[in-house]
Parts: C-alpha cells; structure tokens; sequence
C-alpha cells in the first residue's frame, strides 16, 4: 500500500468512527440542528477534503464534469437541503471506493509485471579477471559475464565456457529445460539451472530480446482496442448529458409541484451516478490482463486492439513451413538419372544452392559431402537457382523450373517437396526432402475447429501431392498449393476483401520472408521466433516458441476477455440506467446512487481481474 | 517525432481519457496515446513544435487532474 493509499484510509477510519458515534447520538438526544450540521461537518471534511480542494480547482480550470466537482456539488447540495448524514455517508463510500479502485488497479498492474518478471536485475561482468557486480544497463557488448546456477541471464550473448541446463519457460512459457554449451546463443531472462556459464554478449540491454518484450507488453496498452475507444466517447457525452438531466430535474419539477427538496434530492443521485469510471476503468483492464495472461504463456500480443480482434476470428491461414511444420528440412530419397551418380548430384545441387538460405538448400548441403563455391548464381524466385558451377551450368529447383526450360525430366513419385536438377540441360535426377510436420499441429487444428475458428487455410509453395499428403494427415481441407512468394499475399488480400464483416483473419508464419502477408492480415501471426527482431517487428502477436497449440490458446484468452469486457459493461451501465431511472421516480436514494459509482466500479474491476488468470 | 513519456500520479482513467482527447487537438500533434494502465505517453508530433507541445502537453494534464504531472526529460 502506497503513503497516499494509507493516508486516505487512515482518514476513511477515523471519519467512519467519527460518523458511527454522531449518527446514533443524533437520534437520542435532542440536539439543535445547525449543531448536528456542525458535528456532522467534521467526518465529513476529515474525509472529504481533498475532493473538494480538487473541485474548487476544477471550476478554476474549467473542468465542470470533473468526478471531483460532481461527487462535491453533490454534497454539499446534500448538506443544503438538509440530508446531513447522507452527505457524509456518501463521501465516505465514494472514498472506500476510490481507495479500493485504486488498490485494484495497482495490484492487476503488479501481477502483470509479475507475471513479466524476466527483467534481470544485476549482472556480474568479468573485468580484467575481476567479477564486478553492475545494472544490466551498464554491460557493453563484447563484454564476458558470470551467470552462476539459480541466476537469470543478465543479457543475450554467446555461451563461451560451461555447460548447462537453462529454463527459458518466461520467454517461452515452455517448462522443459535446454541444455547448452559452448557457442550456443543464450538469450538474456533464461534461468541458469545448472552448472556457471560464461557468456560473451552481443545485445546491449535496450536492444536484448528482453528489454524488447517489456517495452512491447508495456505499451500493448497504447494500442486502444475499439471497445475502449467507444466507451471513452460514450463517457465524454454519459457525463454532460447526466448532469442536464440532472438541473432539469432539480428545476423544472420544482417550479410545478413546489416541492424543491424532494426533486433536489432526485437530481443529486443523478450527480452522484454521472461518473463512467466503472466503464472506463474495467475494459482497458481486462485487455491489459488477457495480454498479461498470454504473455505468461510465451505469446507477445503487441496491443489490445489485436487482443479484441482476434475473439472474432473466423479464418486462419497457415503458412505452412515453420507453423505447422518444423522447417527443417532433411534429404530422403535421392533418384538419380542420366548416368549420374548420387554423389554428383548431390554434388551438383549442393554447389548451386551454395548462396541460399532456403530451408531446403540447407539440408541439401548439409547431406552433400563435398561441394564448391559456384562461379555465379541468380535467384529465380519461386522457381530455384541457376548457378555456374566448375565449367557446368546447374539447374536446382521445382518441377516448373524443369518445365521451363523444357528439359526432359521424370516426376519424382513421392508426395513430398522436391529438387530437380539439370546439368548443362540434362536432367540428373531429384532429391526428395521431408519435412516433418510437428507433434503439436493435428492436435491443434483440431482445437482450433473446437473453438469455431471456421476456415482453416494452408499456403504453400509445395507440390499438389506434397500439400495434399500434409493437409489430410493434419486434417485440414484447404488448401492453396505452388504458391509463389507474391500469390501469398494476393491470396491473403483476396481472403480479406471476401470474408464476412466484423470477422478476422489470422495469418501464421514463420516470420521470415513473410512480412508483406503479415501486414496485409487483420492480425500478422509470428511463431518460433524466439529472438528474432525482424519477425517480432513485423508481426502483432508473436509466438515464442514453435508450439503451434498456442495459437488456438491466444484466440481463446482473446474470448475469454472480450467476454469479461462485455459482462462489465452491460453489468455498469444496467445499474446505472435503472438508478437514474429509479432516482428519477423518486424510488432511491444516495446511498444506492453512490454504489452505482464506485461499488459497480470495484465490481467491474474485480471481474476484470479475472483475465489475467485466464488458462 | 515521436517519444514516449511518464506520468506521475494519473489517478484516473477518465482523466487520461480527456487529456489525450485535449492534447490530441493541439496544433502539430498527429497522434497521441495516453494509457492510464502503463501511466504512459505515446506523442507523435511535428518537430518544429515538439518542445512547445510537450510544454503545452504537461499543462493540460495539470489542468484536467491537478494530482498528475507529465514527466519531461
């Protein structure tokens, strides 16, 4: 509890005694009425004196519907028409109820940046022999530092002595251990589990993946999903329009009837009730509880707007390699024609595909044994390479490329991803690669159907065969197939113009060459990108592990939440229509008024606590 | 330019809501985003004015909630 927290409520005591002794006492003895006015007056400022210090200065500023100037003008009118004890009371709730707002905010505030808690708080650096312990801030790059087992890793770098078990479950939200040693890249906010690792770094601080994340959860709450932006307009009109309501009924009524305390009385609950903070607390709340909730599980949600949208999702379009499948490619069969052996076709393939970074082209070199740098290669996009290898010309690539420079080839009759290769314009055969679809995929499109995702979409560059065989083993039916780089987009663009209104399209990829289809998506999806910048740039939610259940996970939060912001807001605004109306006819008083304010706010922000626990 | 600001004492969301809503309106500023939650300023303004609006910023949040003060610097 904060000094001003405790302040309030030691003032919230002492007028509530104070208040508990008068108004008995009151009621016994007979005592002169501008006395009680007097002794009333006391609880009243000792609780109250800070509201109405801040109302006076905002009627200097201008500030007229200020929560402040209406929760004063309300009492004091209250003391004026003669409700001594109500007016007190009701300053009294209004503060319990500010106190606990407050409190709530503060505590949903910590669990999150608990629940975040993977900012390293010290770092022991090596230098020259000499362990100085110093703010992560501090460590410059290049820079050795000393993780012992039990410590977090101050910052990302090189692991350049030991060996390790390290817990990266608060990046990932994945609980198994990985084991590393020397040369591995280690990212800073992992546990060290095991043995003392020397790490070298390679990130300052305001650079490495952790500081990145903060700042990405942190600021998550700029990004105001349409919910709050339609209740921050509702509440700019709710206020004004409360408090004509309000002189109306104070004026008008008592001109006819002539009985001006009642119809005072009336107008002073509709005061009372005029503050929308219930509403305009409680839906930032929860979208900044489900981001918390998902960010505990590995899942980076870059704002609440893409929190909210995702609730509605309706189709998913998997970029198949890195999603759904590892992405990691390895050689299967090998055919080889022509006289060819297996060694020089791998030979030849390996040479041509010597510049790419293709997952393909890394497994062909990865099974070749020897191979060399091409004289000189050109990219042909979506269809391979052409390299000059040796005094050969090399042709590496699919079917089309074959086709298109029309050399006599045998389809391979595997259902798989496959490499032609042509040598001076003879076909030399093809190499099968397998790419294994991950353990986690069947399972979670079938979670994704579960939870009324409609269309499930699978884009690839492969084959028809080798799509199809992927798609019916994960249970997906469509499927888009020899996709070029730019069909994705073209297709993604289309399945947005075509989808239903108000419904949202997911794009999942593996965050590498894929950031035009993120872009073009309602919500950009980006998975097993632990650590990779471009991807975490281009993408609004960022999966950090390969996990592909999660994606499921993060609509389902989504759900979950939009549902809490829902229930708030018809439970706020239910309560405070049927009070005005009530106060209207005369059927309540300020003592149910001041609940409708802060006691529908605390319940709306407890129920938006609930978001963040959220499985 | 755009620069990221802290705010000290923003005691209520409906405040945040009105200051944006009143720095949003100053000449130069293309957008702003105030999170109660974060207790943080997004600004993103022209930089021939950026330091006046900044100034400008500052006040108005003193205006709407007295308690509050938009740390510069």
């Amino acid at each position: 509890m904060s000094k001003k927290q405790k302040k309030l409520l030691v003032r919230i005591i002492i007028s509530a005694v104070l208040f508990a002794i008068i108004f008995p006492a009151e009621h016994f003895f007979e005592i002169n009425k501008y006395i009680v006015l007097c002794l009333y007056l006391v609880p009243y400022f000792v609780a109250g004196f800070d509201v109405l210090k801040k109302s006076i200065n905002g009627i200097g500023h201008g500030q007229i519907f200020d929560e402040n100037f209406l929760m004063g003008i309300a009492t004091v009118a209250a003391f004026v028409i003669g409700e001594y004890h109500e007016a007190v009371f009701v300053m009294l709730f209004f503060q319990t109820g500010e106190l606990f707002q407050n409190f709530a905010v503060e505590k949903s505030r910590k669990s999150i940046s608990s629940l975040m808690d993977i900012c390293p708080e010290t770092a022991v650096v090596l230098r020259e022999n000499e362990e100085e312990e110093v703010f992560p801030e501090e460590v410059e790059v290049g820079q050795t530092v000393i993780v012992r087992a039990g410590e977090k890793i101050p910052l990302d770098g090189v692991v350049t002595d030991g060996t390790s078990d390290i817990d990266t479950s608060s990046l990932t939200g994945e609980s198994n251990p990985v084991s590393v040693k020397s040369g591995d890249n280690v990212l800073g906010g992992c546990i060290n589990l095991s043995g003392t690792l020397k790490i070298e770094t390679t990130k300052e601080y305001s650079e490495s993946t952790v500081a990145k994340i903060l700042e990405l959860v942190e600021n998550s709450s700029m990004h105001k999903a349409k919910r709050e932006q339609f209740i921050t307009k509702f509440a700019k009109y709710y206020t004004p329009v409360v408090v004509i309501c309000a002189v109306l009924l104070a004026v008008i009524p008592s001109l006819i009837t002539g009985n001006v305390t009642d119809w005072v009385y009336r107008a002073l609950i509709f005061l009372v009730v005029s503050c929308p903070c219930a509403l305009v607390i409680s839906v930032p709340l929860s979208f900044f509880g489900g981001i918390g909730a998902a960010s505990s599980k590995g899942i980076l949600i870059k704002g609440a707007n893409y929190l909210e949208a995702l609730a509605a999702t309706q189709t998913v379009l998997f970029d198949k390699t890195g999603t759904l499948t590892k992405g990691e490619f390895s050689v299967g069969e090998i055919y080889t024609a022509n006289s060819f052996s297996e060694d020089e076709l791998l030979y030849f393939a390996a040479s041509a595909e010597y510049y790419s970074l293709h997952p393909l082209a890394l497994a062909v070199r990865k099974r070749a044994k020897n191979f060399q740098k091409p004289a000189g290669s050109e990219e042909l996009a979506g269809f391979g390479v052409k390299a000059v290898v040796g005094a050969d010309t090399v042709l590496a690539g699919n079917a089309a490329l074959m086709e298109k420079e029309n050399i006599e080839f045998t389809v391979s009759p595997q259902n798989s991803t496959t490499v032609y290769v042509a040598v001076n314009s003879v076909f030399a055969g093809s190499i099968v690669l397998t790419d294994t679809v991950k353990d986690t995929s069947s399972d979670a499109v079938k979670q994704l159907k579960e939870i009324g995702v409609k269309n499930i979409v699978m884009l690839t560059g492969d084959s028809e065969k080798a799509a199809l065989s992927i798609a019916k083993k994960l249970g997906i039916t469509s499927v888009h197939h020899s996709l070029l780089p730019a069909d994705k987009v073209k297709i993604a663009g289309k399945m947005c113009k075509e989808k239903e209104k108000n419904s949202t399209l997911v794009f999942v990829g593996d965050g590498i060459n894929d950031a035009p289809v993120l872009a073009c998506a309602d919500v950009g999806i980006a998975m097993g990108t632990l650590g990779s910048d471009a991807a975490v740039e281009a993408a609004d939610v960022v999966i950090m592990d390969d996990n592909t259940e999660k994606i499921a996970t993060v609509i389902r939060i989504a759900k979950r939440t939009v549902n809490i912001v829902r229930q708030n807001v018809v439970f706020a605004l239910t309560v405070k229509f049927a009070v005005l109306i009530l106060a209207a006819f005369g059927l309540t008083n300020m003592w149910i008024g001041v609940f409708a304010d802060v006691g529908v706010a605390v319940i709306a922000i407890l129920n938006a606590m609930r978001t963040l626990k959220i499985k | 330019m755009k620069k990221t600001f802290r705010f000290e004492d923003l005691d209520c969301a409906n405040c945040a809501a009105k200051i944006e809503n009143a720095i949003s309106k100053l000449e130069g500023v293309n957008k702003v985003s105030v999170s109660f939650l974060a207790q943080k300023m997004i600004l993103d303004a022209d930089d021939s004015r950026f330091d006046e609006i900044v100034k400008e910023a500052a006040k108005i949040a003193k205006k709407v909630d007295c308690d509050c003060t938009l740390i510069i610097g």
